[in-house]
C-alpha cells in the first residue's frame, strides 16, 4: 500500500449559505456552491474533467450534469450516508492519484426542506424499509439510547451535553453561511423540549438545505491555480457490520467505526499525539452526544472523560482544540450530503486565514480533521479525512 | 374421556373508568371499570398471550390443533389461526380453523375440539377466545364491554377437568350483530333481547343440561354463566336456580367487562383456578343459540403449576387515564401520521421464523444468539452453522433506552429499547405496557407480541417488550 499523502490537492471551494431554503431547489445550491468553488480556483466548468456528486435525495450522474450542464463528462453519483460528501473527495483523490484525470470537481448537497414534514425520516436506504424491524424509530431516538448508557456508565449528565451544544452555537452565531445563527443559554439547551430522552431539542442539529463543492487537482499542479491550497493527508473509511443493536458485546458507550476510522487516518498521516498535532475537527454532530462520544473514539480525551474536557472548555473557539469551529452540525446545518464537503471548507478557510468573521479565525491552522458517521448507533459507516498545509 | 388439560387467560394491562366516557356522554352509568386493549393489541396479539399463557410447561410439539374463536378477527378474508399458530411456535402439520360470527363461537369450538379428540383425529386441541369489540361511542355497551382472550388445552389424559355432558341449541334473533362493514355493535332494543335473547337460551340450555345428566342446580359446585351484564347475571342464576352468593362464578364485569367471543372461557379460567378435586362446574355460554357443559375437577388440577390467568391479570393493570386515549387506541380518534412504515408481503412471508415464531439463530460453534437470524455469525463469522432457538419466552434486562417524542406513535413517547436476555441474545425493541415515568436501566422485561403497523391492508405485527408483567 502507499501513502495518499500529500499527492492531492485542493485548489478551490464553495459553499452555499445553509438555511431552510424554501424558494430555492437544490440545482439553485449546486449552481450556487460550485460557481464559487470555480470562481476560487479561477478555472471554467469547460475545465473539469470529471465530477463525483454526493447526495442521498437525487439519483445518477444526471444530478450534477444537469444543474450544471456539464458537457458529457464522466460522473458518478456517491451515497454513503452521512459519509456522502467525504466520500465524493475520496473518489477523486484515488482518481487523480490514478491519472485518469488531472482537475475535477466535487459536490455535495442535499434538498431537505421539500418532504413536508420536519426531521430525515427513518434514515434506512431506500427499498430497506423493514416492515417491523427497527421501525418508528427516528435519529433521534436511536442516538439517545447511547446517551442514557453514557450517562449511567460515566456519570455524564445532561449538562455536559448542553455545554457542546452551546459552544457550537456560539461559534455557528459567528459563521455568516451557518443556518442556526443564535447564541444560546446553558439554562435554554437545558429547559428546551425533550425530542427523545435524555435529548432535548438543542441537543439535535438542524435538517438543513445546502450544497459545498471542491476543485481537486494533484499538487504538482496546484501551484497553477493558487499559493494557499491545502492537500489531502489521509482518507479513512470503516463501515461496521451493524450489529451493535443485536450484539451483547457491544457496549453503547463508544463509537466503533469512528475509532476505526481513526485509526486508519492517524497512521497513513503518522499521527501520534491528535491532542497536539490536530489544529482544528469538524466532527459529526448530528447530537451532542455524537460529538461528546468522538472526543474519545479520535483519542482527544480518555473513555469516559469526555466530561472533564468539556467543563474545560478543551473544545472551544479558543480552547486546545476547537471541535466544530464552523458551527458543526448542529449550528451550521445537516444537509446530508453536503456536510463532508462542508467540513472540509472550514478547514480550507481556516488554514487560507479566510474566516471572514474574524471573531472566530483560528490562529496558525496547520492539520484539520473531517469526520461523518452515517447510519445510527450501532450501525454506522464512517467517512473520515485529515486535511492540511502541504508538507505538514 | 375429554376434558381440559390447561388453561390460559389475558387481560390487557389499561383499565378505563367507565365514568370517562359516561362523563363525556352522559346516559346511565354502568360504573366500574373495563378493559381496554392498547393500541398495539387486537384479537390476535391477545390470543398469542392466552394461548402462551396456556401452554407454559407443555410441549409444543405435541400440540395437533388451534381453533381460534372471535368476532373481531381484523381479516375477513384470510385465517387468523393460522397466525396464532406462528406465533406459538406450534408445528406446521396441525389444523387450524377461527370459529367467528357469533360471541358463541368460543364454546362452538370447543364442542368442535372435543369431536376431534373423541373421534381420534386429533389428540390435544388448544382453544383460543379472543375478543375486542367496539361499542358505539355514547351507548352503554361502550362502556360495558371490554377486552381480552381465554384459551383452554383439550385432551383425553392429563386432565385437570372431565367434560362429562353437554347440550347445544341454536336460536335466530336480532340482538347485537354486526354488518360487514359495521365498526360498532349494533342492538335492539335491551329488555327485547334480553328476555327473548339472553335469560330465555341460556335457562333452556342449562335446564336441558341438567336434566339430561340427572342433576339439580344444587348439585352444581360453580356455575360459569355468560351475561349480557351485572343485573342479568343474577337475573339468569335465579332462574335457573342456583344461589348467586355461593354458586355462580364472578361475571368479571365489574373490573373487565363483557369481552364477547372470550367472556365464557375467561370466567371459566377464574373458577379454574379457584377449583379443588371433586368440585363441579357448569359452563354456559350463549349467542345465537346456546351452550352448556358439566366438568367434574379432578386431581390433576393439584398438579398443574400456576397459570398466568384471570388473578394475575386482575392485580397488574394500569389506569388508562383519559376517555381520548381509548378512542386513540381503538382508531376511533385519528390523529395525523406521517410516516413510511412499509408493508411487503413477500419480506414478512420470508421472515416469519423470526418475525413471528420469534425465533433466533443459535451459532453451533461459537454459541451466541443472532437476533435477527443471520447467514454469517456476528460473533465469530461461521457460515450457516445455526440451529433455530425460540426466544419469545426468554427474560432479560433492560441494557438502555431512549424515549422518542418524535417517533409516530399512538401512545408517545416510542421507548427505544436494547434489552439483554438472561440466558443469551440481546433484542432490538419497542418497550409497552409501561409508565414512561417508571423505566429504568437494568429493570427486568419480557416479550410480547403486537400488531406494529398497517399499510396495504396489511397487519404487520412483531415482538415488544415490556415490564415483565406482575413483577
Amino acid at each position: 500500500m502507499e501513502s495518499i499523502k500529500d499527492k492531492v490537492a485542493i485548489v478551490g471551494m464553495g459553499c452555499s449559505k445553509f438555511a431552510e431554503h424554501w424558494d430555492r431547489s437544490a440545482w439553485d445550491l449546486v449552481v450556487e456552491a460550485t460557481t464559487e468553488a470555480l470562481e476560487d480556483a479561477g478555472v471554467a466548468l469547460k475545465d473539469i474533467q470529471a465530477a463525483w456528486s454526493g447526495t442521498l435525495g437525487f439519483a445518477g450522474g444526471q444530478s450534477l450534469a444537469y444543474p450544471l450542464k456539464l458537457d458529457y463528462i464522466p460522473i458518478v453519483r456517491v451515497e454513503n450516508l452521512c459519509g456522502t460528501g467525504l466520500e465524493t473527495i475520496r473518489g477523486a483523490t484515488y482518481a487523480l492519484i490514478a491519472k485518469a484525470y488531472d482537475l475535477v470537481l466535487c459536490v455535495g448537497f442535499e434538498k431537505t426542506k421539500d418532504r413536508g414534514v420536519g426531521g430525515l425520516g427513518s434514515g434506512e436506504p431506500m427499498g430497506g424499509v423493514h416492515p417491523v424491524f427497527g421501525i418508528q424509530a427516528t435519529p433521534p431516538g436511536r442516538y439517545a439510547i447511547a446517551a442514557t448508557r453514557y450517562f449511567a456508565d460515566y456519570g455524564a449528565e445532561k449538562k455536559h451535553l448542553a455545554m457542546i451544544s452551546v459552544k457550537s452555537h456560539y461559534n455557528g452565531a459567528r459563521n455568516p453561511k451557518a443556518h442556526l445563527r443564535r447564541e444560546i443559554t446553558l439554562d435554554q439547551a437545558l429547559n428546551a423540549p425533550i425530542i427523545a430522552w435524555p435529548l432535548g431539542l438543542f441537543d439535535c442539529c438542524g435538517v438543513t438545505d445546502g450544497a459545498a463543492a471542491a476543485i481537486l487537482c494533484r499538487t504538482e499542479d496546484a501551484k497553477k491555480f493558487r499559493k494557499d491550497f491545502i492537500t489531502v493527508k489521509a482518507l479513512g473509511n470503516a463501515a461496521g457490520p451493524g450489529c451493535g443493536k443485536m450484539m451483547t458485546t457491544y457496549d453503547w458507550v463508544h463509537w466503533e467505526e469512528t475509532y476505526r476510522a481513526t485509526q486508519q487516518v492517524y497512521q497513513q498521516a503518522g499521527i501520534k499525539n491528535p491532542r497536539k498535532e490536530i489544529d482544528i475537527v469538524e466532527c459529526h454532530d448530528c447530537f451532542s452526544i455524537a460529538e461528546l462520544m468522538c472526543y474519545e473514539a479520535m483519542g482527544f480525551c480518555e473513555k469516559g472523560k469526555a466530561k472533564y474536557d468539556i467543563e474545560a472548555g478543551t473544545f472551544a473557539l479558543n480552547g486546545e482544540v476547537a471541535f466544530n469551529a464552523g458551527g458543526g452540525l448542529k449550528s451550521f446545518g445537516h444537509p446530508v450530503g453536503a456536510s463532508g464537503v462542508r467540513e472540509v471548507y472550514e478547514i480550507y478557510k481556516q488554514i487560507q486565514g479566510k474566516a471572514e468573521e474574524p471573531s472566530r479565525q483560528l490562529k496558525n491552522v496547520q492539520l484539520g480533521i473531517a469526520h461523518n458517521q452515517g447510519g445510527h448507533p450501532g450501525t454506522f459507516m464512517c467517512s473520515m479525512g485529515i486535511f492540511g498545509v502541504p508538507g505538514r | 374421556m375429554v376434558g381440559i388439560v390447561s388453561y390460559g387467560a389475558y387481560i390487557p394491562i389499561y383499565r378505563l373508568s367507565r365514568d370517562l366516557p359516561w362523563l363525556t356522554w352522559g346516559g346511565l352509568p354502568v360504573g366500574g371499570e373495563r378493559s381496554v386493549a392498547n393500541f398495539d393489541e387486537d384479537s390476535i396479539t391477545m390470543a398469542v398471550e392466552a394461548g402462551n399463557n396456556c401452554l407454559q410447561g407443555f410441549n409444543r410439539e405435541e400440540i395437533d390443533g388451534l381453533f381460534l374463536a372471535s368476532t373481531t378477527t381484523p381479516y375477513k378474508e384470510k385465517q387468523c389461526a393460522g397466525l396464532v399458530a406462528e406465533a406459538l411456535d406450534l408445528k406446521r402439520n396441525i389444523r387450524t380453523a377461527d370459529f367467528t360470527n357469533s360471541i358463541r363461537s368460543a364454546t362452538i369450538a370447543l364442542r368442535a375440539a372435543m369431536d376431534a379428540i373423541a373421534a381420534g383425529s386429533a389428540n390435544k386441541v388448544l382453544v383460543v377466545a379472543t375478543d375486542c369489540r367496539i361499542g358505539m361511542p355514547s351507548t352503554e355497551y361502550e362502556q360495558a364491554f371490554g377486552d381480552g382472550a381465554a384459551a383452554i388445552l383439550l385432551s383425553k389424559t392429563g386432565l385437570i377437568a372431565t367434560i362429562d355432558g353437554c347440550h347445544t341449541h341454536y336460536d335466530d334473533i336480532m340482538d347485537l350483530w354486526r354488518l360487514d362493514k359495521d365498526n360498532y355493535v349494533r342492538f335492539w332494543e335491551d329488555r327485547f333481547i334480553v328476555e327473548h335473547g339472553y335469560l330465555n337460551n341460556t335457562a333452556e340450555a342449562v335446564k336441558a343440561l341438567l336434566k339430561e345428566q340427572g342433576l339439580k342446580p344444587a348439585d352444581i359446585t360453580k356455575a360459569v354463566l355468560y351475561t349480557h351484564d351485572a343485573r342479568r347475571h343474577q337475573q339468569v342464576a335465579r332462574n335457573i336456580g342456583f344461589d348467586y352468593k355461593t354458586q355462580v362464578q364472578d361475571s368479571l364485569f365489574s373490573n373487565v367487562g363483557n369481552t364477547g367471543a372470550a367472556y365464557a372461557l375467561m370466567m371459566l379460567a377464574g373458577a379454574l383456578e379457584e377449583a379443588k378435586t371433586g368440585d363441579k362446574l357448569l359452563l354456559a355460554n350463549y349467542g345465537d343459540g346456546a351452550d352448556a357443559f358439566i366438568l367434574n375437577i379432578t386431581d390433576g388440577i393439584a398438579k398443574l403449576s400456576p397459570r398466568r390467568g384471570i388473578k394475575y391479570h386482575l392485580d397488574s393493570k394500569l389506569a388508562l387515564m383519559s376517555y381520548d386515549k381509548y378512542l386513540r387506541y381503538r382508531g376511533i380518534l385519528q390523529g395525523y401520521t406521517f410516516w413510511e412504515n412499509q408493508s411487503a408481503a413477500t419480506i414478512s412471508w420470508r421472515d416469519r421464523r423470526w418475525n413471528i415464531n420469534c425465533r433466533g439463530g443459535k451459532c453451533l460453534v461459537c454459541g451466541n444468539i443472532n437476533f435477527p437470524p443471520q447467514r454469517i455469525c456476528m460473533y465469530c463469522q461461521s457460515k450457516d452453522q445455526f440451529e433455530e432457538v425460540r426466544l419469545a419466552d426468554r427474560r432479560g434486562k433492560l441494557f438502555t433506552y431512549s424515549k422518542d417524542n418524535l417517533g409516530p406513535s399512538l401512545d408517545s413517547p416510542i421507548i427505544l429499547c436494547i434489552i439483554d436476555f438472561d440466558d443469551g441474545g440481546r433484542f432490538y425493541a419497542q418497550m409497552t405496557d409501561r409508565d414512561p415515568e417508571k423505566i429504568e436501566l437494568e429493570m427486568p422485561v419480557e416479550l410480547t407480541f403486537r400488531w406494529m403497523h398497517s399499510e396495504r391492508g396489511i397487519r404487520n405485527y412483531y415482538w415488544k417488550c415490556r415490564p415483565l408483567r406482575g413483577a
